[in-house]
């Protein structure tokens, strides 16, 4: 094992997945030579060359359109958006095109082998153009998968996981923990399966859930908890599309609530869906209303940004709320 | 239909490739870099009043660049982008213009803001993100903008402004308006679709649009030639049917020129002119960028040499407009008051909590109105966790 940050983590699988398949190829702006704005390619264009590891024109929609094409043609795609908050000048070629390939041509052709890497996410003094968490946009999509990790261990696994996996895969990157995020990751190549959450923490009282950035929220919120003897389960959705129903409604079904917590805007964010499904799944085993702790319906603001967060303390009280109620 | 677009060319009777090559683009220049100007240049107009204007804000722009990266270093800002090198295009730029031009940059046209008079608190407030910033704190540092300086609000998204710019100025045109619009951007950002939609729609739509490349060599580390082939972003206007000029963008007097000319041309033929100004990115992309790690010194000290305040100044120098003298009690007096600028700036409240629902609609709804009061009452129980609103409302 050795010591890693969430940027390592991807590098090394990133690494893995290009010495394992010389079709395998990175690219995307600033990827190449500088390795990324935040660093995530450092070095992958010295072992494996120009032409798998390369800076591409500025162009999000030439990105994702030559990845579909190289994809379909059964080379590996690994796209990178430098941000998250530029992914929508290439919603068409994702949205209409590698979430449709396979199913409008009966699977005469298919973008399996598209993974598309973006930082996503706030609290650093980004603003409204570098803070954005738009993965409900893409979980309306039928065709694609939309991967979060919130870690070193679970990005690197998932990471080789997508890049694997025969489906298109928006994996989202939180980059509040790049750098401050470190852990214990193997060295050696894993995977860790898409579309499953995982029970990070067992508790009675109240089911938690997040993905990404926010887990490291619920799980200072569940610590708060515990003080006043509240014992939260804490749950990872890893997986926004297609979602582990089953691990998150038996956890509700026994703990009898449900909070989420979401970075992204309160209204039509995944929170909704997963709250219209858990109601409808569990109704009878529903002790209190399902809380979702989100950003405000507004675009993400700059100074007063620690408002606008769903944070620990917003959270704790809605757990309390939850409790008592 | 019609086919009057048909091109009547040489037919020949073997292929024959053309590209970029095929056509031979001019650069304009005026000024030498020792201040002399060529002997046949066409110069601009330009008189003392207006030259000492122009250089005036070209040394705000350069120490203010120097005083907030600075900041930045010591932690009391959280973002700068500088323009170090490129001030030419953006202050030349704005001085070829007349007030009620729009002009809708990408990022780092400071200068063309600062020629039209925003004041020194005015971008101080927008840096230090407070409650006397226009934008009400909500955007990154260097995200400026005015209406009553008829400069757009700077978005980050890049390439986004370019239809804009044509859409705005066929408005300025439908209206009949003694005015046109320019359009900033990178050799970077003329990547995007964007530019390729924007380009189009004024060459067919025949709006009175500016499009002002400036090709600074680099989009963060991605050097111009990873970004295109053939001969830059001008051999594209040519392509879409505009009016073409290449111009040395560190040369004002060049600038300067190419603006007046430009402006001219699009308000009489309603139709858009593309400039594209060759020049250096000398600093970093922006704070968090350190160049070291994909170019080399010697490229830098090159374009070093090229500098266009200097040019500017050795010539006004010839002109016996400006002596040393006056330089130095110039730009000692400018950090001096940039310095006590960013004292008070950085000191003013940041915007009032109710703030954070206003504009996203003409009023806020019900739901926003509903969110925000919770955020404060929140506030409230938690005041030392929210250290900028708490006890501010
Ligand atoms: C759509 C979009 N993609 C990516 C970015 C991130 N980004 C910000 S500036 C920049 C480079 C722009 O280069 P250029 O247009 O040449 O302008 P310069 O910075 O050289 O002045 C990039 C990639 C962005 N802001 N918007």
């Amino acid at each position: 094992m050795a010591q890693m940050n969430l940027l390592h983590a991807i590098n090394n699988a990133l690494d893995i997945a290009m010495a394992e398949n010389d079709r395998a190829v990175c690219f995307g702006e600033d990827v190449g030579h500088f390795g990324g704005v935040f660093r995530a390619t450092s070095g992958l264009q010295d072992k494996y060359g120009k032409t798998r590891c390369f800076n591409t024109p500025l162009v999000e929609q030439g990105i994702i359109g030559f990845a579909n094409g190289l994809a379909a043609q059964g080379s590996v795609a690994i796209a990178e958006i430098q941000f998250a908050d530029y992914i929508f000048p290439a919603f068409d070629q994702i949205v209409n095109e590698s979430a449709k390939f396979r199913y409008r041509s009966g699977n005469e052709f298919n973008v399996g082998k598209l993974t598309i890497r973006t930082p996503y996410g706030g609290g650093i003094a980004g603003g409204l153009y570098h803070s954005q968490s738009p993965e409900a946009y893409f979980a309306h999509t039928p065709g694609l998968k939309v991967v979060v990790p919130r870690n070193p261990y679970q990005a690197k696994g998932l990471l080789l996981a997508s890049i694997r996996d025969d489906n298109p895969v928006v994996f989202f990157e939180p980059k509040r923990l790049y750098r401050a995020s470190v852990g214990e990751v193997p060295e050696e190549d894993y995977q860790l399966p898409l579309g499953k959450a995982e029970v990070v923490q067992t508790g009675t009282d109240i089911t938690l859930l997040a993905w990404g950035a926010q887990m490291e929220i619920i799980e200072k919120a569940a610590k708060m908890a515990e003080a006043d003897d509240i014992s939260c389960e804490v749950v990872d959705l890893r997986t926004i599309l297609p979602w582990d129903i089953e691990t998150v409604c038996q956890s509700v079904m026994k703990t009898g609530r449900l909070l989420v917590s979401q970075e992204a805007p309160l209204t039509a964010g995944f929170a909704s869906e997963i709250a219209a499904t858990v109601q409808n799944e569990c109704f009878l085993h529903l002790e209190s209303p399902i809380a979702r702790v989100c950003g405000l319906d507004t675009p993400y603001p700059l100074a007063l940004e620690k408002e606008y967060m769903s944070d620990h303390l917003k959270v704790y009280e809605a757990i309390k709320k939850s409790v008592n109620y | 239909m019609t086919t009057e677009l048909y091109n009547d060319g040489t037919v020949v009777h073997a292929p024959t490739f053309i590209d970029g090559s095929s056509i031979d683009i001019p650069e304009l220049r005026i000024l030498h870099q020792d201040g002399s100007v060529y002997p046949d240049a066409d110069m601009p107009d330009i008189d003392e009043t207006l030259a000492i204007k122009i250089y005036k804000t070209l040394a705000f722009h350069r120490v203010l660049d120097e005083r907030m990266v600075a900041s930045q270093r010591q932690g009391r800002l959280s973002f700068y982008m500088a323009a170090l090198g490129e001030e030419a295009t953006t202050v030349g730029g704005a001085a070829g213009l007349e007030p009620q031009d729009m002009i809708m940059g990408q990022y780092r046209e400071q200068g063309a803001l600062m020629f039209r008079g925003f004041s020194l608190e005015n971008f101080m407030n927008q840096l230090f993100s407070n409650e006397k910033d226009l934008g009400k704190g909500r955007q990154m540092p260097i995200h400026y903008g005015s209406n009553e300086l008829n400069y757009m609000t700077i978005s980050s998204p890049l390439g986004t402004q370019i239809p804009q710019a044509t859409g705005y100025a066929y408005g300025q045109k439908l209206q009949g308006l003694d005015a046109v619009t320019l359009c900033y951007f990178g050799e970077g950002a003329a990547s995007e679709g964007d530019f390729h939609a924007g380009l189009n729609m004024a060459a067919v739509q025949q709006a009175p649009v500016i499009f002002f490349c400036r090709n600074n060599g680099y989009a963060i580390s991605t050097p111009s030639d990873e970004q295109y082939k053939g001969n830059g972003i001008a051999s594209r206007g040519v392509g879409y049917g505009i009016k073409t000029l290449r111009i040395d963008g560190n040369d004002i007097l060049a600038v300067l020129k190419a603006m007046q000319i430009a402006r001219a041309y699009a308000l009489k033929e309603n139709a858009p002119v593309l400039i594209e100004a060759m020049s250096y990115r000398l600093g970093a992309h922006s704070t968090s960028d350190d160049p070291s790690g994909y170019r080399t010194r010697e490229e830098e000290e090159k374009w070093q040499a090229n500098d266009p305040i200097l040019r500017m100044k050795n010539w006004l120098l010839a002109q016996n407009w400006w002596d040393e003298e006056q330089d130095t009690v110039l730009f000692e007096g400018l950090r001096e008051e940039v310095l006590a600028a960013v004292k008070v700036s950085e000191k003013i409240n940041k915007p009032h909590i109710d703030t954070m629902i206003t504009d996203v609609y003409d009023t806020p709804t019900a739901q926003l109105q509903q969110q925000l009061d919770e955020v404060k009452a929140h506030v409230n129980k938690y005041p030392e966790a929210y250290p900028f609103t708490a006890g501010k409302f």
